[in-house]
């Protein structure tokens, strides 16, 4: 995570993504208009958040497995992004309703949904706070990581296609694949990118807490 | 006799004339063509916003890089 080759593909993937991503043309969508950029942007946010909770989820097993303190710092720090994603996502989301749906908010079975799973997330941070022993925050909040993400995954992925939504690809509408199939590699360039700026600072974070917990970690604290 | 005259009106009014006329032409193909960035002004200064975000982009990843280079410092300097 020290190496510096992939940072650099993160910054040319989002270079492409930002110049490509606004100068390009793109399909002419009634409503939408020139908004539909804002797939390169909004929509990466919650993958990103998705893929960086999934990283997250596989250093909790870790470190249920092995009760190594370092992956449960892998865990905290991954799903720490993943909130700052998923919030970004919130927002830029509420903007773009604004100016295509007519309100911040239309209590879309989507939206509902995905403020609901940062809210199980919010509570994952909650619960970490709340418990003063390292060895027992470590463990309730893997376990509590685990939960929240197979809770996070149907609700985002699952029940809003089910129902009535103003969301493509949800409730019987056309997805973006088939609105506007041309905008598709320049979208998977966007989501690589904001991911592996993610993982960048998640792996900040990560590499302040290895120094800053250096003494829970060798197991000669106190 | 008189032609020459009259030639030499006819001199005199046609330098008076490009005097007055010459500073116009020139001017109208001023304002034909004055070279300023025009790129950035077309199509409704999409390119001025490409500008902004990608330099905020930019200061984003060069603060990463900073906070990298001192916790780079910190964990060369542990025991």
């Amino acid at each position: 995570m020290r190496k510096i080759w992939w940072k650099v593909v993160c910054v040319l993937l989002l270079s492409v993504t930002i110049i490509v991503g606004l100068l390009m043309p793109v399909p002419a969508l009634n409503i939408l208009n020139e908004t539909i950029r804002n797939l390169y942007f909004h929509v990466p946010m919650w993958f990103g958040m998705m893929l960086l909770f999934t990283v997250s989820l596989v250093y909790a097993i870790r470190f249920l497995n092995t009760q190594n303190l370092k992956f449960d710092i892998y865990t905290e720090q991954f799903a720490k992004v993943g909130i700052l994603y998923g919030s970004l996502g919130m927002v830029t989301g509420m903007e773009w309703a604004r100016f295509t749906w007519g309100d911040f908010w239309s209590n879309d079975p989507k939206q509902l949904a995905s403020a609901l799973s940062l809210l199980i997330y919010f509570a994952y941070m909650a619960l970490r706070g709340a418990v003063p022993d390292y060895d027992k925050k470590a463990k309730i909040s893997a376990v509590y990581n685990v939960f929240a993400y197979f809770i996070m995954i149907p609700l985002i992925m699952i029940l809003p296609r089910l129902t009535a939504s103003l969301h493509p690809g949800n409730g019987g509408n056309p997805g973006f694949g088939d609105l506007a199939p041309s905008m598709r590699p320049v979208f998977y360039t966007a989501v690589l990118g904001w991911f592996l700026l993610g993982c960048w600072i998640a792996t900040l974070g990560i590499r302040y807490q290895l120094v800053a917990k250096k003494d829970l970690l060798t197991g000669g604290g106190k | 006799m008189r032609l020459k005259h009259i030639q030499s009106y006819l001199a005199k009014l046609i330098l008076c004339l490009s005097a007055v006329l010459l500073p116009l032409i020139t001017n109208a193909q001023d304002t034909g063509k004055v070279a300023m960035a025009d790129q950035m002004r077309g199509d409704g200064k999409i390119y001025v916003v490409v500008t902004v975000i990608f330099t905020i982009f930019l200061g984003i990843i060069l603060y990463l890089f900073t906070i990298e280079k001192k916790i780079k410092k910190i964990e060369q300097n542990q025991p």
